[in-house]
């Protein structure tokens, strides 16, 4: 500002009509002020093999150490993950995959059995996973009203237009409207333990607790008091592909109409195409007994959903979580590769350094 | 914006155009001005000229009718009013194609169908750059109109109608016709014709400072033949009409007439018109009838604002900007296709929406959104910030210390704001050579008068001492100079202590006033007055014979010249002393006013006889001359001169008694005395000179020398006693200036002027006063000036020519007359001729002075011609030029003088450094070839070893032929050099060893050499040779050579001047610099920059020029790769969206990055890098040529940043992506790591690209690191509904709460940086590159200074203790070798 101030008087170019009246009596001698004269205290971070080397080796160090720690990490954590799509003829879902329809009334109902290898200790994460589920979509993402899904009754009544064409049906509005919600994960997931023994005991899941804290009570909530949410979502629709209307969702109602947890779990987009949501959480009951035992499971699934017309697929996911989230080696990899490579590129510039550095200082002396 | 302004400029030139035409110019532009000026249709459709009565004179009716049309004298200079600003400013604005561009894409994201953000948020960028200028110009605007409102509100006294008297008025009510009234010091409030002045004789002097710069006075002439002379002007009877041109700008051009009621026209020019803003000085009371007011003054129509160039480096960052264009429809065409064959792919999804349009319209809809998405990638806002940085750059270049002048109190004056880096890229310089490599003050060095050197030896000493005194004693002149502005403000204070009244009311502050005069005079002083100029040691020989007539004891000596001689030396001596119009002022005394013109004794009238004889009117006289007979009567002479000046001392009635007085009856025992006091005198003036360190004592011995003829003195020249040597002498050349001096020296001395005469001192003779008859200016035409006098001694009219040899010698004809006398004419032309080329030999001016006696038949002839000529409204200029022209005729050559014309300091050091950058330094100078090649000695232009080609053709064949041989022969010369220096070229090719060619080009051959054919030629040989010298070259001829060179070889070139010969030169190459000097401003005016010394260019051009260009070369490039890195993030997020144009960004956070998170680091990046330090830039010239050939920023730089912020954008995006891959990550929570690790690597990258870092930089990277984690952080605190889609509430919280949001960005941001950081390591230890070589060199010459700072001041020391020392040039500070 300094400067563009300093251009306007030189710009105006008057041709100074002030004369002996002027104020220009001062010495026009510019101030010897280290930053005006450029002079200010500065780093000259010159590049050289010889500076560079050091950071290269130290980076090496840390990135290393840090990348094995995670791949050990990545690894320590358990992780199943079967498809139930039904694509294949074989699979059990594949009836329920072929006849589909949004509005059958009559859940077509399979269960896979399947086996862990090995027991989950502490609590153990059940997700629903979809591939090539472009949630990401522009018009897709763009499709909700986070002003209705606040509570706000006026767009509750006449949700934006931007859930259109979801946004009305039947000229009654739809809520939640928009293709996110419309399109909301249907699907009923229930796991079962095959006791050695012939029984089958179903696991306890936990349904809250998988939605951010923010979503749940802060971003997301039902339109008046939440006490009487039939009353609230009078005059509204339920979404053209819903089975129930969004107050039926939960019997608790803590967990219903908008801020039913799966509701807002499905809400976050996902960013890319192949995703996994939270479905479920089971808890450790105590210290002394795994969470999952070694042993043969059974899941049954209330098939709803459909993505076989787009070739899309649907998994169930159990696994462990650590401080860096789910199980991912790649974090490990990179970090061990990049630490190798810094400290080879390091050799490399000690060579240079050895070749071209001390050429450079004999030059120096010899000045 | 330029545009406009250049529009705006354009027309005004138009408007004030008016080219050579005068009244009958042809009609053709007319339109142009009357739909420019709708105002003045009333009097555009009455022709080019306008009435004018008084406002309040007997014709009101004419007034009211005429006047309306014509502007008041109120000023805007605003382009907005506060009412309409808004629509004015975005109305300008959107000329710009950027906002258009920005506009465009705002509109865009209002069509649904390709709708990408919120609709306010694509307005966010066109809305802050709107606002950034709209703030800039209003603040720009609000400076101007306080600006006027100052001026405006200034206040005049004007004649009011029903008082009968002058009321102070505002000068915005000043209206044309008004009669003001102005006082000394007065500022003048519009232009006005000069009707009545407080001055006897009608004069009015002005000082045209605020308006052009030059601090001499101008004398101005109240409208001849008016009635009211002398006494009170009555205005409300003034009953004349002024019919006047039209407004224009010509500020040395006025014509009109003046009609009485009696039909009586009386013709007016320049000199009878005051302009706006210019001075009233000397001059108690003057009155004019304002004829301009307001914008029509000639001041105003002449302020043309601002310079608008284009740099080079902008119109080849166009050529990329047209590639990001490419890049941009690439990525959108590929987004297309893409989004067209996937959804072709898709069959019914779930997450469909509007899936019934065709994959083509969804492609074609895509390709408009990843416009608007993709905006960023054109860098529009990067013509913003060049902006800011130019000015940025601008300031400091504004500030620096290095280019401020302590004598003239001026800093450099950057008139162009953006071309600040071509600067950087300077190959050709061209440089005048008077005023600019040399100091332009002159100094009277030698002379040869009647064929007689006189090598005035004392007088070359003396110079050398001054100059080795020079440099050490800058402090004395300072207080020298303080000294002496001190008693002239007193002085001042007494001449116009009647007009303090109305400085009162102009400024509150008197103490201001004071020291604002005192600076001035100071600054006018120290123009053309410098002691060193001033003191001139008279040759003994001269002196000798000068004083023969005084000294009848020495006529038995040798060396006794004869009367012819002595008339010739007297002659010189009064031409010097009055062929000039120099102003004469003393201290003591206003200075138009003469001396009291005392009436010549009556003894005198015998002196004129005498001088009468050996005078030599007719030539054919010459033989009865014979030194016999004339012997006698100087000592009868210089007798009664004695006598007068002897009995004058005791008593004035003497004087009466000495007319009775025989020749014969000398008065021996006075004899002694005068001779003692011409002899002590003499030495005494010159004397001093070793000792003037001090100002004190010097006045000390001045006075003390000064009283043994203070008695005389004081009877016969009363006001000399203590005035003389403190006569002020304002000369609008410095020749003239020298030339008077020198004069004085030999105590010729010029103590008055008034326009009809002038008062001489002569030695010997005393006050006489010069009848003046006419004084033809000086112009550059003609070479010469003349003046026409009655000859105090003969009486006869005489012409008096000074002028350039070349011109002289040509005129000074042999007369007609015995051949004894041609031959002697031919003898002393021959003699002088050889002078003439021994002094341009040496480097000095030459001038040639000559006389003619004129018969009064034939001035009277001439004088009937002379005074039609004048008073002509048509054609006036080209009739008085012939009119002079037939004067100057069949001149009497009386002698030459030699004035050297110093070097300015540190000349030679910056050419050799300009050479050693790369730059061919070319000079370009009106002066003689001998002159030009001793100052390109002097200045190591020419270096011994160096061959010089000269070429001086006759014919056009000749030249043609010459140029060949010439090429051939530097090309023989060029092969068989290029061996050897090939390896010490690189670093030594100025050091000496290597000779090397110097084109040496007079104005006729260059005339030949600039025509079509022969153009090649020349251009090939003179790109081989090391300089090129053009001699008595014209200013056509200089802009020629310099457009020749710029268009033919592409080069950027950098002309420097001084006056105005140099503007077109100026304003014909890419950088066009002023240097203020002596010589006004007008190349001030017309340059990009201005500055006070030659030397100042090294600091310009390799350290700031240097800055600036790898600056903003770096910026560039730094802001490419920002927008590229960071726009193909969103383009790899399309790969794995479906190319959908979605966003894993919130979209405030996405316009706001470029536009406020990272915008400020790259301004203080091109603000304030230094890639190398200002030493070692100015150590190691040959750093510049980096620079020059454009080796930072050439195309492959531009793909190699673009490939490096594709590698960067992967890794930023891929890293992210793979590690968060097949969890359950959002889209929000997948960017922000993407773009937080984004801004790590866009921040980094410019520390690792930075050359330095200061504070600065270390806050400014931290503020905008900062602002994007507050922002983000905020926002997804406090955001719970807003900025649909991409709300970001909770988002930024979460992540930063979990680990691998730091492990990702960690690993992302070395890795992205790696490569960067390997090659600039590995490039800067393989190529040793300067950066390196320049710490080591900075050690280097920090040795040296310390070393020499040690020597300097030993030096100093041992001067101080003995003065004598100060004559040995040995002692001065050695300039150690910079570099070796």
């Amino acid at each position: 500002m300094m400067a563009s101030s300093y251009s306007a008087k030189d710009e105006d170019g008057h041709i100074t009509v002030t004369g002996p009246g002027g104020a220009a009596l001062r010495s026009k001698k510019p101030e010897n002020t280290a930053f005006k004269q450029q002079r200010l205290p500065a780093w000259q971070p010159i590049l050289t093999a010889g500076t560079v080397l050091p950071a290269f080796f130290i980076i090496g160090l840390i990135f290393i150490p840090i990348g094995i720690g995670l791949f050990v990490t990545s690894n320590n954590i358990r992780e199943f993950e079967i498809d139930y799509t039904g694509v294949d003829e074989s699979s059990p879902c594949f009836n329920c995959s072929q006849n589909f329809s949004w509005n059958s009334t009559q859940p077509c109902t399979c269960s896979i059995p399947f086996s862990l290898e090995q027991s989950y200790e502490n609590n153990v994460f059940m997700y629903y996973g979809l591939s090539n589920f472009y949630q990401n979509h522009r018009r897709y993402v763009k499709s909700r009203d986070d002003s209705q899904l606040n509570g706000h009754l006026g767009s509750l009544k006449q949700p934006s237009k931007e859930c259109e064409p979801y946004a009305k049906h039947e000229n009654k509005p739809i809520a939640p409207c928009g293709a996110i919600a419309n399109s909301m994960f249907n699907d009923t997931l229930e796991l079962f333990y095959n006791d050695p023994n012939g029984t089958k005991v179903l696991i306890p899941l936990r349904a809250t607790g998988i939605a951010w804290w923010t979503d749940k009570h802060v971003k997301f909530g039902n339109p008046g008091d939440g006490l009487n949410l039939t009353a609230e979502f009078q005059g509204t629709t339920k979404p053209v592909n819903w089975r129930k209307p969004v107050y039926e969702l939960d019997s608790d109602p803590l967990n219903n109409g908008f801020i039913n947890e799966d509701f807002i779990v499905w809400m976050r987009t996902a960013a890319l195409p192949t995703f996994r949501k939270l479905y479920r959480i089971i808890s450790r009951k105590d210290n002394m007994v795994p969470t999952l035992l070694r042993g043969n499971y059974t899941l049954e699934v209330v098939y709803n959903y459909p993505v076989r017309s787009f070739e899309g697929r649907k998994r169930m996911i159990l696994s462990t979580i650590s401080w860096m989230g789910g199980k991912n080696p790649f974090l490990g990899i990179a970090y061990i590769t990049v630490g190798s490579v810094c400290f080879f590129l390091g050799v490399v510039l000690l060579i240079i350094h050895h070749k071209y550095g001390n050429r450079n200082n004999s030059a120096d002396i010899s000045n | 914006m330029e545009r406009l302004h250049w529009v705006r400029h354009r027309c005004r030139t138009l408007l004030a155009g008016n080219p050579e035409g005068g009244w009958h110019s042809a009609p053709d532009d007319l339109p142009n001005k009357s739909f420019l000026d709708a105002h003045c249709s009333l009097h555009r459709v009455r022709g080019k000229r306008r009435s004018v009565f008084a406002r309040h004179g007997p014709h009101r009716q004419e007034y009211d009718t005429f006047s309306k049309s014509y502007k008041g004298n109120a000023i805007r200079t605003t382009k907005y009013r506060l009412l309409t600003f808004i629509p004015m400013n975005l109305f300008q604005q959107f000329h710009r194609a950027a906002n258009l561009y920005f506009l465009f894409l705002a509109l865009l994201n209002w069509v649904p169908a390709v709708e990408a953000f919120q609709k306010e948020i694509t307005m966010i960028p066109l809305l802050v750059v709107l606002a950034v200028i709209a703030i800039k110009d209003a603040l720009e605007d609000y400076r101007r109109y306080l600006f006027d409102r100052k001026v405006n509100n200034n206040v005049a006294r004007v004649f009011c109608g029903k008082q009968k008297a002058y009321n102070d008025q505002c000068w915005k009510d000043v209206r044309v016709g008004d009669f003001v009234r102005l006082s000394c010091n007065e500022i003048i409030p519009a232009d006005m014709l000069l009707l009545y002045s407080s001055d006897p004789r009608g004069v009015c002097y002005i000082e045209t400072a605020n308006l052009d710069g030059e601090t001499n006075l101008k004398q101005r002439q109240v409208v001849s033949d008016l009635p009211l002379q002398g006494e009170e002007f009555t205005p409300e009877s003034f009953p004349s009409r002024i019919e006047c041109e039209n407004p224009n700008n010509d500020l040395s051009r006025f014509r009109g007439y003046m009609e009485h009621p009696s039909g009586v026209r009386v013709g007016l020019h320049n000199s009878n018109l005051l302009l706006r803003s210019c001075t009233i000085r000397n001059t108690e009371t003057v009155v004019g009838i304002v004829v301009y007011a307001g914008h029509e003054t000639k001041a105003m129509m002449n302020n043309s604002g601002p310079r608008y160039k284009r740099s080079q480096l902008e119109k080849r960052l166009n050529t990329d900007i047209l590639w990001c264009v490419v890049l941009l429809i690439i990525m959108c065409l590929t987004s297309a296709v893409g989004h067209g064959l996937w959804l072709k792919n898709l069959k019914d999804p779930v997450f469909g929406v509007n899936t019934d349009t065709s994959p083509a319209l969804a492609g074609f809809y895509v390709f408009w959104t990843m416009i608007i998405v993709l905006q960023v990638l054109i860098p529009i806002s990067l013509y913003v910030s060049i902006e800011i940085v130019k000015l940025g750059q601008i300031y400091f270049i504004h500030n620096d210390l290095d280019l401020y002048n302590e004598q003239l109190d001026s800093r450099i004056q950057c008139r162009a704001l953006n071309i600040t880096e071509d600067l950087g890229q300077i190959q050709y310089l061209f440089s005048d050579k008077t005023g600019t490599l040399t100091e332009n003050k002159m100094v009277f060095c030698r002379c040869s008068i009647y064929g007689v050197e006189y090598p005035h030896v004392e007088n070359a000493r003396r110079l050398e001492v001054y100059e080795a005194e020079k440099n050490k004693a800058a402090d004395h002149s300072v207080t020298l100079r303080s000294g002496c502005s001190a008693k002239s403000r007193s002085c001042r204070s007494l001449s116009c202590n009647r007009s303090s009244v109305s400085l009162h009311t102009l400024t509150a502050d008197s103490e201001e006033e004071d020291e604002q005069l005192s600076n001035q005079i100071q600054a006018r002083t120290s123009a053309f007055c410098s002691r060193m100029a001033k003191e001139v040691v008279p040759d003994p020989e001269l002196v000798r014979k000068l004083n023969w007539f005084s000294s009848p004891l020495k006529e038995a000596s040798s060396g006794t010249p004869s009367s012819l001689e002595l008339a010739y030396i007297t002659d010189f001596f009064l031409a010097l002393t009055i062929c000039n119009s120099v102003v004469v002022s003393s201290p003591s005394q206003p200075r138009h006013v003469v001396p009291e013109a005392r009436t010549p004794l009556k003894s005198l009238e015998e002196i004129k006889l005498m001088f009468q004889r050996f005078s030599f009117p007719p030539f054919s006289a010459l033989s009865t001359f014979s030194p016999p007979q004339i012997r006698g009567s100087p000592r009868n002479f210089t007798s009664r001169l004695f006598t007068r000046g002897k009995t004058g001392s005791f008593s004035p009635t003497a004087n009466n008694a000495t007319d009775g007085s025989e020749p014969g009856r000398d008065n021996d025992m006075d004899t002694p005395k005068l001779r003692c006091i011409l002899d002590f005198s003499a030495p005494g003036e010159g004397g001093n000179v070793a000792q003037v360190e001090d100002d004190i004592k010097k006045d000390d011995i001045k006075d003390a020398k000064t009283s043994p003829d203070g008695p005389r003195q004081e009877v016969e020249v009363d006001s000399d006693s203590d005035v003389d040597d403190e006569l002020l002498y304002e000369a609008e050349s410095p020749d003239e200036a020298a030339l008077v001096h020198a004069a004085r020296a030999y105590r010729c001395t010029l103590r008055g002027r008034s326009p009809e005469s002038l008062l001489v001192d002569l030695p010997g003779i005393g006050s006489l006063a010069v009848q003046l008859l006419h004084i033809l200016p000086f112009d550059s035409n003609r070479k010469r000036m003349s003046v026409v006098v009655r000859h105090p001694l003969t009486g006869q009219v005489v012409v008096y020519t000074k002028g350039a040899d070349s011109v002289i010698m040509d005129l000074a004809e042999t007369s007609k007359g015995a051949e004894q006398a041609q031959e002697f004419h031919s003898h002393i032309k021959d003699q002088s001729q050889k002078h003439l080329d021994s002094y341009a030999r040496e480097g000095l001016r030459t001038l040639c002075i000559a006389k003619k006696a004129l018969e009064e038949e034939e001035y009277e002839a001439w004088l009937k011609r002379h005074l039609l000529a004048e008073s002509s409204i048509e054609n006036r200029e080209e009739l008085l030029l012939d009119s002079a022209q037939r004067l100057e005729t069949n001149l009497t050559l009386l002698g030459t003088t030699g004035i050297v014309d110093r070097l300015q300091e540190d000349v030679p050091e910056t050419i050799e450094a300009l050479q050693r950058a790369g730059i061919k330094v070319w000079v370009l100078t009106g002066d003689k070839q001998e002159t030009a090649i001793n100052i390109a000695y002097a200045c190591k232009l020419l270096r011994p070893n160096d061959r010089l080609l000269t070429a001086n053709c006759g014919s056009k064949d000749a030249c043609a032929a010459f140029l060949k041989e010439l090429k051939l022969e530097v090309q023989c010369g060029q092969d068989g050099l290029t061996e050897a220096p090939a390896a010490g070229a690189h670093g030594e090719s100025s050091s000496g060893s290597v000779s090397s060619f110097i084109l040496v080009i007079d104005g006729q051959t260059l005339d030949w050499a600039l025509q079509e054919e022969l153009k090649r030629d020349f251009l090939e040989l003179s790109s081989r040779c090391k300089a090129v010298l053009c001699c008595r070259s014209t200013p056509l001829q200089k802009s020629e050579v310099v457009r020749l060179i710029r268009d033919q070889l592409g080069v950027m070139t950098l002309a420097v001047g001084d006056g105005a010969n140099d503007v077109s030169m100026i304003q014909m190459a890419d950088v066009g610099i002023g240097i203020s000097g002596q010589e006004g401003m007008q190349a001030v005016m017309s340059s990009d920059f201005a500055i006070s010394r030659f030397k100042h260019l090294s600091k310009l051009l390799l350290v700031h020029g240097h800055w600036c260009y790898s600056r903003l070369a770096n910026m560039i490039l730094y802001f490419f790769y920002k927008n590229v890195m960071y726009v193909n993030l969103l383009f790899w997020y399309q790969f794995v969206c479906g190319f959908s144009g979605s966003v894993m960004t919130n979209s405030w956070v996405l316009i706001l990055f470029n536009l406020i998170f990272t915008s400020v680091p790259p301004l203080i990046y091109g603000i304030l890098d230094q890639d190398m330090p200002a030493e070692t830039l100015k150590g190691v010239p040959e750093l510049y040529q980096a620079a020059q050939t454009s080796k930072i920023y050439v195309p492959h730089m531009f793909w190699i940043t673009v490939l490096d912020a594709f590698y960067q954008s992967l890794v930023c995006f891929f890293i992210p992506y793979f590690a968060l891959t097949g969890s359950d990550v959002g889209i929000l929570s997948f960017g922000s790591p993407i773009n937080a690790s984004a801004l790590f690597i866009i921040l980094l990258h410019q520390v690792l690209e930075s050359h330095t870092l200061t504070w600065i930089h270390g806050l400014v990277l931290l503020l905008s690191g900062g602002s994007y984690f507050g922002f983000v952080l905020l926002f997804s605190v406090s955001c719970v509904t807003c900025s649909p889609p991409t709300n970001p509430l909770g988002v930024e919280t979460l992540q930063m709460s979990q680990p691998l949001f730091y492990i990702i960005c960690a690993v992302t941001t070395f890795t992205a940086l790696l490569p960067r950081m390997l090659f600039r390591a590995v490039y800067s230890t393989v190529h040793r590159t300067a950066a390196l070589k320049s710490s080591h060199v900075e050690k280097v010459e920090s040795e040296n200074y310390r070393k020499r700072m040690q020597r300097w001041n030993l030096s100093h020391y041992r001067v101080n203790r003995l003065p004598v020392c100060a004559d040995n040039p040995g002692l001065e500070p050695s300039t150690a070798s910079v570099v070796s």
